[in-house]
């Protein structure tokens, strides 16, 4: 168990929204650690805050109150440049939608975050074709988003998160746009690739098919969390 | 990232030809209009220009382009000969006058009569006949455009009688000139000919043309000219200028040809600004993923920046290109268009309107993607 380490630690987290002349509190104070090493699970109704939680883990959205840090990196203390950068190079993302863009291939959207970094565009496109091999569908590294199917075009996007070979890896709803079989297919290699004792993967989903790929899981309830263990609450 | 922010435009068929067409439609119609525009008016100055030989023009004071004139007593010649510093001086009718056709057509012309013995304002260059012939008797020589006008395509006009203020007038020859703003028929006769053609008054010299003596630049001798016998004498420059001056003072021209370009601009904007916002609106999730990922804000400025850039020096290309074509097309197979160039200021003024028309559709498909949150995108 000595590679489960802390990686990130959550501090007072506070979310509120302004919405017209009042501001709405979403998240109410959370503390929490995520260890390295293993797959963790948001989990919680629709509203209850899990996009609004993992979006200000992942460096993107400024909480209100309190402070995460990253790696030992207290990430809101960076300029808004910094914060950008420590993203590129330590966070891959993964969305419900994919967002791949239309007009490039799956082996070029796999490599947006090297050229990002800077890195020549022909290294880069191997590099993301390479990414594609491991999961398992390099025979579809020159087509287009639009001829895929929506499991290729999710394992495409979690190419393209992992190719730079970040310690932290984001999914929010990853499954949520795929059918059963397919989101368990693209949840069995997401675990299977990302998975490594150096990288934290957090995943946000109401999906209850994929709970039992989860080596610990959270749960929210109206900006609190209300469950942490191994296992879903039973009742 | 310049490559994906290119791939993500011309990946995008439609959009990036849309924007291609607006682009290009502005540029060439604004530049084929400014083209037109200042060629038309330049013809205020052909009848300047088309007596070379002369870089003094003088004039009673209230003359205003060579059309517009009141004729000098001849006594005005001698004075203006006697001023020191003019070489030489000659006199010359313009007059309107009527032209009956052999087919009994009446068409309005423009009388120019040069001086016997020098024929000087007789433009230089002939397609038919030769100078002397003006010598024979009725004889008048006719310009190209004239002729075009007058007669039928492929005929010969040399020999033709016309019937010029009831007299009769004999087409000895024709000359090449650039055709006047007005593109009337031009009969060049000898200025004691002129003189039997105009029916009129004593005073029929409306313009004396003349030149500096060797030192003296034209404009030192007009205005010792002016000094010396009180009419007005201008450079052959400013008389040009004058004669285009006055077409943008007294006719509608520039304000047609100036909405017509306005159009073009705002109808390049409209267009190209929608469909830039569009082709944004449809990719607005994958810039925001590209922020998420970690790209800044000042690389997403360069990806738009390289996007607008592309469009515009595609559609600019295009539009200068057809332009180009039109215009060159029209001056070879149509006189109206006969002598048109682009002089080199409209494809720069063009590529600086195309320009500000890109910053501005740039600048607002910018915003949008700026403005967008990272955090969108897991919305
Ligand atoms: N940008 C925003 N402005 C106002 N309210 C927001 C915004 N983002 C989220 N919320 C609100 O915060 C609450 C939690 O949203 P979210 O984090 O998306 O929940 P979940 O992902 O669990 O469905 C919801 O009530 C939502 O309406
Ligand atoms: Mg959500």
């Amino acid at each position: 168990m000595s590679e489960k380490r802390t990686a990130i630690t959550i501090n007072g987290i506070v979310k509120e929204f302004s919405a017209g002349s009042q501001m709405i509190r979403v998240l109410h104070g959370i503390d929490a650690e995520i260890r390295s090493g293993e797959l963790t699970y948001l989990v919680g109704e629709s509203g209850s805050g899990k996009t609004t939680m993992i979006s200000i883990i992942a460096g993107i959205l400024y909480p209100t109150d309190g402070s995460v840090s990253v790696f030992g990196q207290d990430i809101y203390s960076l300029s808004d440049n910094d914060l950008v950068r420590f993203r590129l190079s330590n966070i891959g993302f993964i969305f419900q939608q994919y967002n791949l863009i239309p007009t490039l291939t799956a082996a070029e959207n796999a490599s947006v975050p090297l050229v990002a970094a800077g890195m020549k565009r022909d290294e880069a496109v191997e590099r993301g074709r390479a990414m594609l091999d491991k999961l398992n569908i390099a025979d579809q590294a020159d087509k287009l988003p639009r001829q895929l199917s929506g499991g290729q075009q999710q394992r495409v996007a979690i190419a393209r998160a992992l190719v730079h070979e970040p310690r932290l890896v984001v999914c929010d709803e990853p499954t949520a746009a795929l059918d059963a079989k397919s989101g368990r297919r693209v949840m069995d290699l997401l675990r299977e690739v990302a998975l490594a004792p150096e990288r934290t993967v957090i995943i946000v989903t109401h999906d209850n098919r994929i709970f039992d790929l989860a080596d610990r899981i959270l749960v929210m309830e109206d900006g609190r969390i209300t469950h942490d263990g191994t296992e879903m609450p039973d009742h | 990232m310049t490559w994906i922010a290119i791939r993500m435009l011309t990946g995008d068929r439609q959009k990036f030809f849309g924007l291609l067409f607006g682009v290009a439609f502005s540029a060439l119609l604004i530049s084929q209009q400014l083209t037109i525009f200042i060629n038309l008016i330049e013809r205020g100055a052909t009848a300047v220009y088309n007596i070379p030989t002369a870089n003094i023009w003088v004039m009673d004071p209230v003359s205003r382009t060579p059309d517009v004139a009141l004729p000098m007593p001849p006594t005005a010649l001698d004075k203006v000969r006697s001023v020191n510093g003019v070489e030489w001086a000659s006199p010359l009718l313009r007059s309107g006058a009527t032209v009956r056709t052999p087919e009994g057509d009446l068409e309005g012309v423009t009388v120019v009569g040069v001086d016997d013995a020098t024929l000087i304002g007789l433009p230089k260059k002939f397609i038919k006949g030769s100078r002397e012939a003006l010598y024979e008797p009725d004889a008048v020589i006719i310009d190209s455009v004239g002729a075009a006008k007058l007669f039928p395509e492929g005929f010969d006009p040399i020999g033709v009688r016309l019937e010029l203020n009831d007299r009769r007038a004999v087409i000895r020859g024709i000359v090449d000139v650039d055709p006047s703003f007005t593109s009337q028929v031009i009969l060049y006769t000898r200025y004691s000919n002129a003189l039997a053609f105009v029916p009129g008054t004593r005073n029929r010299m409306s313009f004396i043309l003349a030149s500096a003596s060797d030192g003296l630049t034209a404009k030192q001798v007009t205005t010792r000219i002016t000094e010396a016998t009180g009419l007005k004498a201008r450079t052959r420059e400013e008389f040009a200028r004058d004669g285009v001056d006055f077409i943008i003072e007294n006719t509608g021209i520039p304000v047609n040809f100036g909405i017509t370009v306005a159009l073009g601009f705002i109808v390049g904007v409209a267009i190209v600004g929608l469909t830039f916002s569009l082709f944004i609106r449809d990719n607005i999730k994958q810039f925001g993923a590209l922020k998420a990922i970690g790209v800044t804000n000042n690389k997403i400025r360069m990806m738009v920046a390289a996007q607008a850039l592309l469009v515009g020096l595609v559609g600019y290309g295009i539009g200068i290109l057809l332009a180009a074509i039109f215009i060159a097309s029209g001056a070879a197979n149509s006189p109206d268009f006969k002598g048109f160039y682009t002089p080199w200021e409209i494809p720069v003024l063009t590529a600086l309107v195309v320009m500000t028309m890109i910053l501005i559709t740039g600048w607002l498909a910018l915003r949008s993607v700026l403005k967008t949150e990272p955090a969108e995108v897991f919305r």
